[in-house]
């Protein structure tokens, strides 16, 4: 009960500062997690909560139910610390040194060689169309 | 000595955010010191607490539970990933089918790759489930590989170094083959390298970060849809 007054209050359109402070800001992007959780309890797809939650703020965003300055300055925030957010996680490896020892060979290609050509097929693809719609546009304004 | 150090730290709930800011700090500063891509903050940050950890024989369970903290703000953190991506929203609307179609050969290569892996070294059907999805986030990658027969835990590990490669490589490889369009350049770091990549096309720029964000997603939901269909080629 308490729980949905909160998110009521957090979405309310009420003008005021306190609204769009660190505090809610935060409180809000996390009720999006929740939201993601739910959805990945409910739903039997393969998605998680994060990939859930993303594209829900995505479009509470775009039809303006949340507005950019409620959430913004967190949000930047958290994604610009991501890289320290790996470390605890990438740590973990040194737990697992022996089970990668016994397939080293197809790790390193893996990891390596194939993210490379992966980057390249998916980046190359991407710039041959983007160029081509790009060279079209100029063309008709010709 | 150590038993008491041990002892004090398994109940001490700072030291392990303390340990993680303070070997991802020593890392940038190294980073802006030498101003060389491979030394990066997330790689040597990682390695000094591994050193650390190894050198005073503490658990990396302990070290874990210490810096839950930061392992939870990931979840916010994935999903604050839609703020850049709204903010590029018309560029991504007018480049949908681009963006689409890159990601979609990124996640085929992905899949194909680690079928002719397989097939060249010979691997087992259990080796192959735990490489197939490494190019995806942690989240849907471990999940796939479990579901699939693979080893979930080595899955994560695989993945988190395939995003710490992306991570190093993505301006050197954007160069080297001529990828220079920011859309392109985040279409290639997302699908290839998840969201440790993403952390760097976020610094290269707006649009190479909400690119790269978006194709997490896409390319998440691609191979998770994938992966049992390709599973099948190895007995």
């Amino acid at each position: 009960m308490t729980c949905i007054l909160f998110c009521i209050f957090l979405f309310s359109r009420a003008k005021g500062g306190i609204l769009t402070n660190y505090l809610f800001q935060f409180a809000r992007i996390l009720a999006f997690c929740f939201l993601g959780e739910i959805c990945h309890a409910v739903l039997p797809l393969p998605i998680p909560a994060s990939i859930y939650g993303l594209l829900l703020l995505l479009a509470a965003l775009r039809f303006g139910i949340v507005k950019l300055e409620q959430v913004k300055e967190v949000g930047l925030f958290l994604t610009g610390i991501f890289p320290l957010l790996f470390v605890p996680a990438a740590a973990g490896v040194m737990e697992l040194w022996a089970e990668m020892g016994e397939m080293l060979l197809p790790i390193v290609i893996a990891i390596i060689p194939v993210t490379v050509l992966v980057l390249v097929s998916a980046g190359r693809t991407t710039q041959a169309l983007t160029s081509r719609r790009a060279a079209k546009k100029e063309a008709e304004h010709d | 000595m150590t038993d008491l150090l041990q002892g004090f730290l398994s109940g001490s709930a700072a030291w392990g955010v303390l340990l993680t800011l303070a070997a991802f700090a020593l890392g940038t500063l190294l980073n802006k010191a030498t101003g060389k891509a491979i030394f990066n903050p997330l790689l040597l940050g990682s390695i000094f607490v591994i050193i650390l950890l190894s050198v005073l024989n503490i658990p990396y369970a302990d070290y874990k539970a210490s810096a839950a903290p930061v392992n939870y703000l990931l979840l916010p953190a994935t999903i604050s990933l839609a703020i850049p991506l709204y903010e590029k929203w018309d560029l991504l609307k007018e480049n949908a089918a681009a963006i689409i179609a890159g990601i979609s050969v990124g996640t085929l290569v992905s899949l194909g790759s680690a079928l002719a892996l397989a097939l060249a070294l010979d691997l087992t059907r259990e080796q192959y489930a735990t490489l197939l999805p490494k190019s995806v986030t942690t989240a849907i990658s471990m999940d796939v590989a479990a579901e699939l027969g693979g080893i979930a835990a080595l899955t994560g590990a695989i993945v988190i170094l395939t995003g710490i490669a992306g991570n190093l490589l993505a301006e050197v490889v954007c160069k080297i083959f001529h990828i220079t369009d920011p859309i392109a350049k985040g279409v290639g770091i997302g699908t290839s390298a998840h969201a440790v990549g993403t952390s760097k096309a976020l610094q290269m720029g707006e649009v190479e970060g909400a690119m790269s964000g978006l194709s997490i997603a896409v390319a998440g939901v691609l191979t998770a849809v994938l992966c049992p269909f390709f599973v099948g080629f190895i007995q």
